[in-house]
């Protein structure tokens, strides 16, 4: 060969890529992995936060600052909803995974529904906490926490709405499951992520 | 055998001319305005990251000028202390967040691809989107600057003084939301790199025959994930602070200003090592190329970059020594910062030892490697130095700090940078740099570096500190301080020199052909400049250096589509073939999507309901670019933003 030839070396064929399915779910799609850094991205600014609630917490004299602590009945119902979601959730993603249309699109109305129910408790929940962001940095942090929480919320809700949309359409086939799937999973994280944060906001001001 | 219902394949049946032919219509990116919007071409993404970069790192460049020009002679009035706290904050903040991590971002955009074997990068038009919201976020960094409200708090912007008491005005409003631009396009990237490396490796190229290169882009991506929410968080907390009334950093209400500097440092410190790691990639590459030698203890290597990963997330409280922390903590981090010299220094005997071994052919890109070691090596020993509490006391706040991260930063990165500059032009352009200006350029550049960075160790162990915009006669500071004026001068023209030879070369350079330096790794594959596509073929890796191995064929995989945008996907550890994934087509919408989070982001320092409303613009772009077009066909993208 020439050295400074600019075309490639010859080829010399050696298999066939050509029986490879199009697409497949889990870890061996590129949307998993897409999902999976977007978690442990956010899983880390969880983490950040509550690790900031416990620096203030620790460094102040008295917490909380304020005699009224968080209301637990609409935490509490959040948890119990949010948890029980948790089930057809499941039942969604494996029929995303087995590409059944009808189920799917069964679950994602359901999913949709669930999400939207908890829009309302997260309402009461703001209203519960009887603290401001502008009250203290106890009041900031507990805001803050909950705010997080509710942007994962109202994000994964309108993903699924989105997706609920699109699988009424003709594009709902063969990629589209695996999104439907990856989707079902990012709520199992918005689900998870919650539990530490309802532990935090809800329990931490009775026991520090 | 060649047609099947899904189209045509490549394999023996097509000539050469016919399938490159159907590949160039197939993967055509298009002309003119639209196109340029629209390309999710990573290579053409890529080189708008090396433009942008090097036009921060140039601007920011001058930024130094004046500040050395003022600090020349003792009590110089040109620059007033207002204007010298915005430049030392601009020149740190862009250096940093616009200049060394998109540069690097922009070296795995183009490179990651073309090493691991693949026709594309994962999630291609991300990858268009977070191009754009860098852009935007430096351009509003800029004209903020250039309208006389840029920052002013430093490139670390501690509280309280950042904070709404000491820092009132838009200034550090601008800064944060800087921030929040350049990390979430950060984020990203690294995104596509991991499941670019992960999943897009050529068929056969196990995890343990990735060139180091490949490895030290995965570290560096992974560090941005767990680094980089920090940053944002802290960021967001100080613009809520500021502008809605939280209390995070405010003393008075329960809040503490120490915190902000455990959420900046936790990012701060991983951040030099996002910085300095894909250097040692390019390092890497440069010493086997040009040595003829596969990189002697590869495994040690590869740990050795994990392992400063992972340290590098346990030393962000040596940046806090003076804040009075416990001393038993101190210790701790103390030790911490000393154990990272050991994974660093078997990096730097590993490649002596490769090239003790080779026959070292000191062209230009090796020049810089040799500077690059000997000036890194400078700035480790005082790193150890300042690692020692009592030390780091006396230290702490003086131009000795200055001297130790620049030699640490420049050092440990722009001297590998411009090495793989010379090393990758003739990939990007076709054509090679031209050596005799390379000579001058290199030996411009380590010795005004020296000149303007070692008196510093100096000034500051006579008691300089940092940060000051001028100083009385009769200190004893005013011969050091016009020498590093000097210094600073030959960098100066330096990157003149530098400038003249990128541009220049672009037309009358050699022409390099494909692989002109005679390296390894499969970039060199291909023709220069590589087409849309990157492979005509899928290579199939059966070695460690897969070019040294076959100099007259080169094995691949027959069976992807040349009518359709197709590359293949393959298992995370052994690369066996596994999917043929459809590749997306250009799209306005990634372009559209980031106007719309820029609009939102900027409105957002004037009230805090544009996050609320101005969340709906970005919603509908990003949904109408996640909607699938045309034909219910496959190819699309994630459905997060």
């Amino acid at each position: 060969m020439n050295p400074h030839s600019n075309e490639p070396l010859p080829p010399q064929f050696m298999g066939t890529l050509a029986f490879l399915p199009p697409h497949a779910h889990g870890n061996r799609s590129l949307t998993w992995w897409g999902m999976m850094g977007i978690v442990a991205i956010e899983s880390t600014a969880f983490v950040l936060a509550v690790a900031t609630y416990f620096y203030l917490a620790t460094h102040s004299r008295v917490w909380p600052p304020h005699e009224a602590r968080p209301d637990l009945f609409a935490g509490t119902l959040f948890t119990i909803v949010v948890v029980l979601s948790g089930v057809p959730n499941y039942w969604l993603k494996r029929a995303a995974e087995a590409e059944k249309l009808r189920q799917v699109r069964i679950g994602l109305v359901v999913m949709s529904v669930a999400a939207i129910v908890l829009l309302p408790i997260r309402y009461y929940e703001f209203v519960g906490l009887h603290v401001a962001w502008s009250d203290s940095a106890y009041g900031s942090i507990t805001v803050t926490l909950l705010g997080l929480h509710t942007v994962h919320l109202i994000t994964d809700l309108y993903d699924t709405l989105v997706l609920t949309a699109l699988m009424f359409t003709k594009h709902a086939k063969g990629r589209r499951f695996v999104d439907t799937a990856e989707n079902a999973l990012y709520w199992n994280f918005v689900i998870l992520a919650w539990l530490p944060i309802y532990a935090v906001i809800y329990f931490a001001p009775r026991l520090l | 055998m060649s047609a099947s219902s899904e189209g045509i394949h490549d394999g023996e049946w097509l000539s050469e001319g016919e399938t490159r032919a159907r590949l160039d219509r197939t993967w055509d990116q298009g002309r003119g305005l639209y196109a340029f919007f629209a390309t999710v071409d990573h290579k053409r993404v890529a080189k708008r990251y090396f433009v942008t970069a090097f036009v921060f790192f140039f601007l920011a460049g001058i930024l130094a000028l004046l500040m050395r020009l003022q600090l020349a002679r003792p009590d110089n009035g040109l620059i007033g202390p207002d204007m010298y706290n915005q430049i030392f904050t601009m020149h740190g903040s862009t250096m940093m967040f616009l200049f060394a991590v998109p540069i690097m971002e922009g070296l795995a955009v183009y490179f990651v691809p073309l090493m691991c074997g693949t026709r594309a990068i994962a999630f291609p038009r991300l990858n268009s989107f977070s191009y754009w919201v860098y852009l935007f976020g430096g351009l509003m960094l800029w004209v903020a600057f250039a309208l006389n409200i840029g920052p002013d708090a430093g490139w670390f912007a501690y509280t309280p003084l950042s904070g709404p008491g000491y820092s009132p005005g838009k200034r550090v409003d601008f800064w944060a939301q800087m921030i929040t631009f350049t990390e979430l396009s950060g984020l990203a990237v690294a995104i596509e790199i991991i499941a670019t490396i992960f999943k897009q490796r050529a068929p056969g190229m196990a995890l343990n025959r990735m060139p180091l290169f490949l490895w030290s882009m995965l570290v560096m991506s992974f560090m941005i994930l767990f680094a980089m929410p920090s940053v944002m968080l802290a960021s967001t907390m100080l613009i809520m602070d500021r502008l809605v009334g939280t209390h995070f950093f405010n003393a008075a209400e329960g809040g503490d200003a120490l915190l902000w500097q455990h959420l900046f440092w936790f990012f701060g410190h991983p951040e030099v090592y996002i910085i300095f790691i894909p250097a040692l990639g390019i390092v890497s590459s440069v010493v086997s190329t040009f040595t003829r030698r596969p990189i002697f203890g590869y495994p040690v290597m590869v740990l050795a970059l994990i392992a400063i990963g992972f340290l590098g997330f346990g030393l962000w409280v040596h940046h806090m020594f003076a804040t009075g922390l416990p001393r038993l903590g101190s210790s701790f981090y103390t030790a911490a910062s000393m154990v990272i010299a050991i994974p660093s220094g078997i990096q730097i005997y590993c490649w002596i030892a490769t090239m003790w071994q080779g026959k070292p052919r000191f062209a230009t890109p090796l020049l810089f490697v040799v500077g690059f070691i000997v000036i890194f090596v400078l700035g480790g020993l005082t790193g150890v130095m300042l690692a020692s509490v009592p030390m780091d006391l006396q230290l702490h706040d003086t131009y000795f700090v200055i001297a130790h991260f620049h030699y640490v930063l420049v050092g440990g990165a722009v001297f590998p940078l411009v090495a793989g500059a010379y090393y990758w032009y003739p990939k990007v352009t076709g054509r090679l740099m031209n050596e005799r200006l390379g000579r001058w350029n290199f030996w411009t550049f380590f010795i005004g570096f020296n000149l303007a960075f070692f008196p510093m160790h100096y000034l500051g162990l006579a008691g300089m500190p940092r940060r000051v915009y001028t100083y009385s006669d009769g200190l004893g500071w005013n011969g050091l301080n016009l020498l590093a004026f000097a210094g600073v001068l030959l960098i100066g023209i330096s990157v003149l020199l530098l400038i003249i030879n990128l541009v220049r070369s672009r037309k009358h350079g050699a022409l390099a052909g494909a692989n002109p330096w005679n390296a390894p790794s499969l970039e060199w594959a291909t023709s220069s400049p590589p087409p849309t596509y990157n492979f005509r073929h899928i290579p199939l890796v059966t070695s460690d250096n897969p070019l040294w191995e076959h100099r007259e064929q080169l094995p691949v995989m027959r069976g992807l589509s040349v009518d359709k945008r197709e590359l293949v996907l393959t298992t995370v550890l052994d690369a066996k073939p596994d999917i043929r994934e459809p590749v997306a087509k250009p799209s306005i919408w990634p372009f559209i999507s980031a106007i719309a989070v820029g609009v939102m982001f900027i409105a957002s320092i004037f009230t805090p309901w544009a996050v609320v409303f101005g969340a709906i613009p970005p919603a509908i772009a990003i949904t109408i670019w996640f909607w699938p077009k045309g034909d219910p066909g496959p190819a699309d993208e994630d459905p997060e933003p």
